[in-house]
């Protein structure tokens, strides 16, 4: 057994758990954060982002024990006394969700990748959200949620 | 995932002793393909030894003629460093090109030297840069450590920590990513250096590899050109769902010939 000891979304955790559990199974059934989704067994949907130690990552394929002393975000940590993350403002203004599943971890790369960019040309976009899979969208509102939140809001319509 | 026990390496030796004493325990770096393999039950190690932590791993150092990397250097700190763009600039766009923020957030060029996928990237510019490959017992050449698909020169419990790279006159890097993963179905890193042109091959045969044959047509006429009429034997190049071996043998060509026209521009 591995005793962690983290900072989810500001807040101090320990906790014993398996060494081989997974720090997005440490999240939902441990910390009941069930916005981390899970949407693959082979690292590539991206669903399950968090930021560790300010950086995005698969939270999926890292051990809990890996994260022991590292600060998580999780897309519950995103917005600020009820006002939401200007990422998260501009998915729901530009419609960039359909089931949503895919949106925690879309929302985690993005704020992610805005962190490294804040202003991204839309081929930087597309490279940028290569760890994420969307099955609804067709990625095309998700890219105009990007450059909303990016500041480049385009005419109003 | 199988049961494993975790430990976190405090030091270097500490490590070393760890994997001596225990035969079926197994590094752990970004854990990118590790984790990944574990999560499917592909292998069943006993202990996991987590390298991450050890600061010396992840120091990048340059001096008159060579860029020493630390096995423990992520892909994004190879991608974004200052002194590896200054210096190697292909180096740093080749990190900047494999799998996506979040892999390249984790994943270090040790680990993927030591796992040596025949898609993988980095592979090409050890090979292409000839890289010496610095252990925690030796010093291997790149053209000694590579051997075949998966397999290198590593002896048990040896801990790959640095990669040294002689410094080029000039470098590029050409990638064809596969669609879905963004492994290389072909990679080629040029590098003209002082001996010559090197050309190294990645994602098209059993594993990385020099063409030759490029090589030596570079040296008299460095323009794509020089190379349009040659070919690679496509009877050793990989085959697969992806792609046939004379898809490869062709690719080779054509990635080698954007390679080269991309070096007009690189410092
Ligand atoms: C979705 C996805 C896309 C990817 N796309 C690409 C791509 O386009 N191109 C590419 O090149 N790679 C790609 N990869 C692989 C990625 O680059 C991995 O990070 C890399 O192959 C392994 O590095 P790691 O640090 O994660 O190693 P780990 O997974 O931790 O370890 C891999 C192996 O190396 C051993 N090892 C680790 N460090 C050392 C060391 N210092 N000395 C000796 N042995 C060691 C481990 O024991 C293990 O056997 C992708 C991975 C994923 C999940
Ligand atoms: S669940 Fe698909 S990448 Fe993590
Ligand atoms: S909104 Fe359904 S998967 Fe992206």
């Amino acid at each position: 057994m591995a005793k962690i000891k983290l900072t989810v979304n500001g807040v101090k955790h320990t906790r014993e758990v398996e060494d081989r559990t997974l720090l997005a199974n440490l999240l939902r059934d441990e910390l009941k954060l069930t916005g981390t989704h899970i949407g693959c067994d082979t690292t590539q949907c991206g669903c399950c982002t968090v930021h560790m130690n300010g950086r995005a990552v698969k939270s999926c394929t890292i051990l809990a024990a890996q994260a022991d002393g590292a600060d998580i975000v999780t897309i519950e940590g995103l917005a600020k006394d009820g006002v939401l993350h200007p990422v998260q403002q501009a998915f729901t203004d530009c419609h960039a969700l359909q089931c949503g599943f895919c949106t925690p971890g879309m929302i985690m790369a993005v704020a992610g990748l805005l962190k490294d960019n804040p202003n991204p040309s839309e081929e930087e976009i597309y490279h940028g959200l290569e760890g994420n899979l969307c099955r609804c969208t067709g990625y095309i509102n998700i890219v105009k949620a990007v450059k909303q939140a990016a500041g480049q809001t385009e005419e109003a319509h | 995932m199988y049961s494993v026990n975790y430990v976190r390496a405090k030091s270097l030796k500490h490590a070393a002793e760890v994997l001596a004493q225990n035969p079926e325990a197994k590094l752990l770096a970004g854990g990118m393909t590790l984790i990944a393999t574990l999560k499917q039950r592909l292998a069943q190690p006993s202990h996991l030894v987590d390298i991450a932590g050890i600061g010396a791993l992840r120091t990048i150092r340059l001096s008159k003629d060579k860029l020493s990397i630390g096995a423990g250097a992520r892909h994004y700190e190879v991608a974004t460093s200052q002194v590896v763009r200054d210096a190697i600039p292909a180096l740093a766009y080749l990190a900047s090109q494999i799998g996506d923020p979040q892999v390249r957030n984790m994943g270090t060029i040790g680990g993927s030297l030591a796992n040596n996928d025949p898609n993988a990237d980095y592979p090409a510019a050890a090979l292409g840069l000839n890289a010496t490959i610095v252990t925690n017992r030796r010093r291997i050449k790149a053209s000694d450590y590579f051997q075949g698909m998966f397999a290198t020169a590593l002896e048990e419990g040896e801990i790959i920590t640095r990669i040294s790279f002689p410094l080029p006159k000039k470098a590029a890097y050409e990638k064809f990513p596969h669609p879905a993963s963004g492994y290389a179905m072909t990679g080629v890193f040029v590098a003209v250096t002082g001996r010559g042109v090197r050309v190294a091959v990645t994602g098209a045969g059993q594993g990385v590899f020099r063409w030759t044959q490029a090589e030596r047509a570079l040296g008299k006429n460095l323009t794509p050109e020089a190379i349009a009429k040659l070919k690679v034997d496509a009877e050793e190049m990989n085959e697969d769902m992806h792609a046939s071996r004379e898809y490869r043998a062709n690719l080779v060509n054509v990635i080698t010939r954007r390679a080269v026209a991309k070096l007009a521009s690189a410092g």
